[in-house]
């Protein structure tokens, strides 16, 4: 018997704007018009802007550790606006605070999430996402779940979730793919290989020639991007998002960026980074190319750049103003969200503030007769 | 499932009793889905989600791939979004690859995000030893779960308690775990009310009136402290408390116990240190200290990997052995 071909396929590549700035007029047809362009750089130069004050803040005590975006807005922003507001959920890591923003979440919200207050996790109703996810691929199994919820009661709206090239090791991730695939749900996973894993290269990290190719395994449609050309990533991400609301089923998105920062204000990346590739990428900033082509089609100056650095600060200035603005949350907080009904030991616990026992019996903590629960609203 | 001709003369089984509760849940609450491995056409391996499937369709009651992460973490998305998921893990030695879903997201959600984002699910898993099963299907991890903050923690041992609690778990705004002792599925049968009615989580449950010592105990060893209270002179009085549920405990009815009593001992199938028995103990003398006659006790697993089913009994405990610590505790 001869040899069969049992399984074939491909992943392609997509790039509609080089890094000067230059649109393959062919693909840029359909893709987005200038003045999408046009805002959605001003919006990213605001993000860039926000990037930079938290970095700041952190140098300068005002935040807790704090993880750069700088460099892969175009990653975000161009997935977040394939996405219906308030219809499509959100489901990120941590280094797509623009898509958050996009969609409805307050400014300030990121930044009372890195000074260490749990308020900027309260996501407002009608802000459909969850908050920022802290370990390494674990929300991708909550994005193919809330998909599976959005296919169970046949509404046309998709999940979207993002994580890094590091993430595509974990076994949640390939649980995660393989649920979503097995059960079609419209799940979007938008990988944002961005080359580093803190000190780990992406060739370390696999040996896998694409992250793309990791769908394949589960039949899933995937192609690779730009990851820092807006085009690209808005085209790929529009085209799968509309093939999952119409009951298409799940996709991958790999797109190929770069950690332009250290992976936190904790780290130094120049202990395992070549400084080379680093000035190599800081060339393909999206937000270079964006600007050059702005400025050939004659929508952008000079003028224009510094009302929006200014408007930009501004922002950032207002932003801060909230987040630093805010009291101090009661102390109480730490037992009000633990279950929806106090336990009567907790209650006790919250009244007395303390767990030692000796006069802490319910009576003594001010609590109704044993065998009354407790209600705490 | 509709009551058999068996169920109606002679009672249900604890296998029964959940089986009609998910049932009739799944009849009232549309957003009620059971998924897991083999739960569907397969009815589950011990049958407890028998004739789901065929009566509420593949989309409800689903067959899901071999992957516990994955059952736990898209049924925590399934919540977050609104529905009422029921994951079953097909035995608790099996809820270690699931672990970091439910104990760093599940349980952690409502306080992470403010109360903005909760995790309404129920966690059935078959619990405990005495069933002749292999590896890593005979243990009793609840202490585990009663020290994550964000869970509740049932272990019901009777057909009764069973339907009742997993109605209240079902409509529970958290994630509840609820551990069937697989050594109580079809051990026997009892009388259970065909209608809606709910236990509520957090109360144990007073099985037998005693002035000389309290006994407290939940999941398959309240059938052996049963079996222990037969054996016993007829002129001791032992309070026999079924937890019902581990977390929140209920501190209430045992302090009200053993200040009665004075003393008391704790029996769990897990091993003895750090098992929940400490925590009951611990409780006992920070609440009764001037009441107590004698030193709490514990009859415990042995800190021991479960061995395998050939020497599972010597590792169990067994009414002999909560004879004697009950008879010892009253002597000293």
């Amino acid at each position: 018997m001869p040899i069969k071909t049992a399984y074939q396929a491909k992943v392609e590549y997509l790039q509609i704007m080089d890094e000067h700035g230059v649109v393959d007029e062919k693909l840029a047809k359909d893709a987005m018009s200038d003045q999408d362009i046009l805002e959605l750089y001003q919006y990213m130069g605001k993000c860039r802007v926000l990037d930079e004050t938290a970095f700041k803040l952190q140098r300068s005590k005002r935040m807790g550790t704090y993880p750069q975006n700088k460099g892969q807005e175009a990653c975000a922003i161009g997935a977040g606006f394939s996405l219906k507001q308030g219809v499509d959920y959100l489901v990120p890591c941590y280094r797509e605070n623009a898509a958050l923003w996009m969609h409805g979440l307050p400014m300030h919200y990121i930044f009372l999430h890195w000074m260490g207050d749990e308020r900027g996790n309260q996501i407002p109703k009608g802000v459909c996402q969850l908050p920022l996810c802290i370990p390494i691929g674990t929300q991708m199994l909550h994005a193919t779940g809330i998909a599976w919820a959005f296919k169970m009661r046949k509404e046309a709206r998709v999940a979207m979730t993002f994580f890094g090239d590091g993430a595509t090791s974990e076994g949640d991730f390939h649980e995660a793919m393989n649920f979503a695939s097995a059960f079609q749900v419209p799940c979007i996973f938008f990988c944002q290989n961005n080359q580093w894993a803190i000190s780990v290269p992406r060739e370390q990290q696999m040996n896998s020639a694409t992250v793309a190719q990791k769908a394949l395994a589960y039949d899933m449609p995937c192609i690779q991007v730009d990851g820092n050309d807006l085009l690209a990533v808005h085209k790929a991400a529009k085209d799968f998002v509309e093939r999952a609301r119409a009951g298409g089923g799940p996709a991958f998105i790999e797109a190929v960026t770069y950690r332009l920062a250290d992976h936190t204000t904790a780290d130094d990346a120049r202990r395992y980074r070549d400084p080379q590739e680093v000035e190599a990428w800081v060339n393909k900033d999206p937000m270079i190319r964006l600007r050059k082509y702005l400025t050939a089609k004659g929508l952008w100056n000079d003028a224009k750049q510094a009302a929006l650095d200014e408007a930009a600060k501004q922002n950032a200035t207002e932003v801060v103003r909230a987040a630093e603005g805010i009291e101090k949350p009661a102390v109480t907080d730490i037992f009000d969200y633990t279950y929806a009904e106090m336990p009567r030991e907790l209650e006790i616990q919250r009244r007395t503030m303390r767990t030692s026992s000796l006069g802490q019996r319910p009576e003594q903590a001010g609590l109704n007769a044993p065998g009354v629960a407790a209600n705490h609203e | 499932m509709p009551r058999t001709e068996q169920m109606i003369a002679q009672g249900l089984t604890l296998v029964d009793a959940i089986n009609e509760a998910l049932y009739q849940e799944m009849e009232r609450d549309s957003r009620v889905v059971c998924l897991g491995e083999d739960v569907g056409l397969n009815g589950g391996v011990f049958r407890v989600t028998e004739g789901l499937q065929k009566v509420f369709g593949p989309e409800r009651v689903i067959d899901t791939p071999l992957s516990e992460s994955g059952i736990m973490g898209t049924a925590i998305g399934l919540a977050m979004a609104g529905m009422r998921p029921i994951p079953e893990i097909q035995f608790e030695g099996f809820l270690g690859p699931a672990y970091d879903q439910l104990v760093n997201h599940a349980a952690r959600y409502r306080t992470r995000s403010r109360g903005a984002v909760t995790v309404p699910m129920v966690v059935r898993v078959p619990v405990g030893g005495g069933i002749h099963a292999p590896e890593l299907h005979s243990d009793s991890p609840e202490a585990i779960y009663a020290h994550t903050p964000g869970l509740k923690v049932l272990m019901p041992a009777t057909p009764y308690d069973a339907k009742g609690l997993l109605l209240s778990a079902i409509r529970d705004p958290d994630p509840v775990v609820f551990f069937e002792p697989k050594r109580v599925y079809r051990s026997y049968r009892e009388e259970v009310p065909e209608g809606d009615y709910t236990i509520p989580i957090g109360q144990a449950k007073v099985l037998a009136e005693g002035t000389d010592l309290t006994l407290v105990t939940w999941g398959a060893s309240v059938h052996q402290c049963n079996d222990a209270l037969d054996t016993l002179p007829e002129d001791v009085s032992v309070e026999l408390i079924d937890l019902r549920t581990i977390a929140p405990l209920d501190v209430e009815t045992i302090v009200q116990s053993v200040e009665k009593t004075g003393r008391c001992v704790i029996v769990h199938e897990a091993p003895k240190t750090a098992g929940f028995g400490a925590e009951i103990a611990t409780t006992i003398q920070e609440y009764c200290f001037l009441h107590l006659k004698a030193p709490v006790q514990r009859v415990a697993g042995f800190d021991t990997v479960m061995p395998y089913y050939k020497l599972e009994q010597q590792y169990l405990p067994d009414a002999a052995k909560v004879s004697e610590a009950v008879m010892q505790c009253l002597a000293y």
